[in-house]
């Protein structure tokens, strides 16, 4: 999806004013038209909330299924962001920006789903919070909104989690997946001690472990024996999402 | 505020200027040009043996004239570059005979294909407001080998020019060729799209052909940039102070020739002046007080209210590597905050002797930084940071905030892939040469050649069928 960036340009002088291109008002039937899924898109990507959320209202107001409207409009736009960080074209405020909008299109028409019984499948349960001791929350907000508007639920716990709130709570709720953050490198052992309790525990291997931060590498993932380690926002959702996928090996994986 | 850097006291500068004058009499200027000797003459100057006195009245009269600012145009006829004020632009080096392989890492001699990929690359990028006849094309011969590399130029670029020509009787057929791409020679003059590297001889010498030029030039009303070289110890006096008032004197007499047969006619205080090395005899165009001398010769040619040119952003390495970025970047940084109008030099290695289009993707990286930098720190929105927090207390959550969306890219300069920041993840990390290789290529098959009308591109081919015949 790299290449050319005709959608945006990193220079000075870029305003992500592309809002204004989309139609305000499209006349749909039953079906979503090309150009209202385009605009869905568009509104992600352009991470205007206020227009994610018009076109969702609008879907609702023509009886569009709302499931309909995010996995074929919405989402591609988050997708297509993601793409585009991964590439340098977007940077964190335009991702922050499309998983906001995300969000805000999704509380328009979940009630609608729950309603019809179509909730949107989660992609997996997530736990995150910052390892003890550390208070650096910054990255950890980052995966938790990107995780979140691509679809899987995530059970944030804040900073300086201890190992025993991560267990408790991966108990509770059934976890997937515990994600654990460290900035510094004095915190870094807290995911090690918090992989270990999930091991003392016995939710491993049906629950993964993943970590990152700032001084983390793929060597510490490995000596910790987490299931996997991503250095960016977007590379934990990709390696969230291969972690769920049926077709994952066992072992560590790394995105 | 624009940070500045600002190396003369106004009292040195009255100092340099004092002598400068001093030595426009004494002990003179050679003039090699016949009808410009007459033109002296005929304004009262005494020549003697080729070596004019030429008196403070008159260049001051002369200085009056030249206008203080002028503009390039590019193809469309917009006007892209800004000769005045404290307007920063840049420019590759011009006239290099070696091209760096980047297979082999050796200097061979260039060609037409280097002159074309350096174009290419030069187009696509920003950082540099205009075009130079980069390199000298081994592979075409070279009694019409200025006239060619302004052809190749002028047929694969939009963006205006910085050329000159090493002959007096080539610069005709280049000034032919301006005019067929502007529609005509009264159209060049209004909207020049070339300025000319015109160079004096060092010391206090305006050479036959290098005077011819400037007479030509400011006929034609065609901008003329004089390029003084003093080598501080070798050709110049050694002391920085001493070689900036040599070239004071050499550029204060190319204007008064300039003048004399133009008035009016555009001109720019420019210079590559240098130290001379006392190891090696070369001009070591990396060193800092290259970088000093630069600055200091276009603070005298600012503080006459004059257009300015420099020779920055090179490197004496042989190779790109710490050094070619370290003394390139350095002196992309001192000659923005001088304000230098033109800054020539990006892309060059060994001391001017060899050109790389990897060096030229680097170098646009340390410009962006410079104009980040001149830009300084400004004040945005009524209030500095009382109207974030007001938003988001002290949960942190700054980027989140539309304002930092809104200013991040007016903020920060967001870099191309050459500089890294990114966190080791499981490829192995690439050093700047591979990313700028990469760079390189991925700029060339963005690049658009121009359309060029046909008649346009006839006359083209009959002026260099013209030049040929003369010339061959």
């Amino acid at each position: 999806m790299c290449g050319g960036s005709q959608f945006f340009d990193s220079g000075p002088e870029y305003n992500p004013g592309l809002v204004s291109l989309i139609p305000r008002r499209i006349c749909v039937g039953g079906s979503l038209s090309d150009q209202l899924l385009q605009a869905m898109r568009q509104s992600i990507i352009d991470g205007a909330s206020d227009t994610a959320t018009e076109l969702a209202q609008q879907a609702l107001a023509n009886g569009v299924a709302p499931l309909e409207a995010v996995n074929q409009g919405f989402a591609a736009g988050i997708t297509f962001a993601g793409d585009q960080f991964g590439c340098g074209q977007m940077f964190l405020p335009d991702l922050l920006a499309s998983a906001e909008a995300m969000k805000a299109a999704i509380t328009i028409l979940e009630p609608e789903m729950l309603k019809r019984g179509s909730q949107r499948e989660a992609l997996g349960k997530i736990i995150l919070g910052t390892a003890r001791g550390d208070i650096h929350d910054i990255g950890k907000n980052l995966v938790a909104t990107i995780l979140s508007a691509s679809g899987f639920q995530i059970f944030d716990l804040g900073t300086s989690v201890t190992p025993e709130q991560f267990v408790a709570k991966a108990k509770e709720v059934d976890a997937d997946i515990v994600g654990i953050s460290a900035l510094l490198t004095t915190t870094m052992a807290g995911q090690k001690a918090v992989i270990e309790a999930l091991d003392r525990n016995g939710l491993r291997p049906r629950v993964k472990a993943i970590i990152g931060g700032a001084a983390v590498t793929q060597k510490w993932a490995a000596e910790i024996g987490a299931d996997g380690y991503a250095r960016n926002a977007i590379r934990a959702l990709e390696l969230a999402k291969n972690l769920m996928s049926k077709a994952m090996n066992e072992g560590t994986a790394q995105a | 505020m624009r940070p500045r850097i600002q190396l003369l006291t106004p009292e040195l500068i009255g100092c340099i200027l004092c002598e400068a004058f001093e030595l426009l009499m004494s002990p003179g200027v050679r003039v090699g040009s016949a009808p410009l000797v007459e033109l002296l003459r005929s304004a009262g100057v005494e020549v003697n043996d080729g070596v004019a006195r030429v008196p403070e009245p008159l260049v001051r009269n002369c200085l009056a004239s030249a206008p203080p600012d002028f503009y390039l145009y590019n193809r469309q006829g917009e006007n892209a570059v800004h000769y005045g004020g404290d307007d920063v632009h840049f420019d590759p080096g011009s006239c290099c005979v070696q091209m760096l392989d980047p297979d082999t890492l050796e200097a061979r001699p260039s060609e037409t294909r280097d002159l074309v990929r350096l174009i290419q690359v030069t187009e696509t990028l920003p950082q540099f407001a205009a075009q130079s006849t980069a390199v000298v094309c081994n592979d075409t011969p070279s009694a019409i080998g200025d006239l060619y590399r302004l052809l190749v130029v002028l047929q694969h670029s939009h963006k205006p020019v910085v050329t000159g020509s090493f002959s007096a009787a080539g610069l005709q057929g280049m000034i032919d060729l301006l005019a067929a791409d502007s529609g005509g020679r009264d159209n060049l003059r209004k909207k020049p799209r070339a300025v000319f590297d015109v160079c004096p001889s060092p010391p206090l010498n305006w050479s036959e052909f290098g005077s011819h030029n400037l007479l030509d030039l400011a006929r034609v009303g065609v901008p003329a940039e004089i390029v003084s070289m003093p080598l501080a110890g070798g050709t110049a006096p050694v002391t920085l102070a001493g070689s900036v008032t040599q070239h004071a004197t050499e550029v204060l007499a190319g204007i008064t020739l300039h003048q004399l047969a133009g008035p009016g006619s555009p001109v720019v205080w420019g210079g590559a002046p240098a130290i001379f090395d006392m190891r090696t005899g070369g001009a070591p165009m990396g060193a800092v007080e290259t970088a000093m001398l630069n600055m200091a010769c276009a603070e005298v040619g600012k503080h006459l209210g004059l257009p300015t040119h420099g020779y920055l952003v090179a490197t004496d390495s042989k190779f790109v590597d710490a050094q070619a970025g370290a003394e390139s970047a350095r002196s992309a940084m001192l000659g923005a905050l001088t304000g230098i109008n033109m800054i020539s030099g990006a892309g060059m290695l060994e001391s001017l002797a060899c050109h790389s289009v990897e060096k030229l993707v680097i170098d646009a990286e340390s410009i962006a930084s410079a104009y980040r930098l001149v830009r300084g720190v400004e004040m945005r929105g009524e209030t500095l940071a009382t109207a974030m927090f007001a938003q988001i207390g002290l949960s942190g959550e700054f980027l989140k905030l539309k304002e930092t969306r809104a200013l991040f890219r007016q903020e920060q300069h967001l870099p191309s892939p050459i500089i890294d920041r990114s966190v080791r993840g499981s490829e192995p990390p690439s050093d700047a040469f591979t990313r700028a290789r990469a760079r390189v290529d991925e700029l060339v098959s963005m690049y658009q050649k121009p359309s060029l009308p046909e008649d346009v591109l006839r006359k083209f081919q009959s002026i260099v069928e013209r030049e040929a015949d003369r010339a061959l």
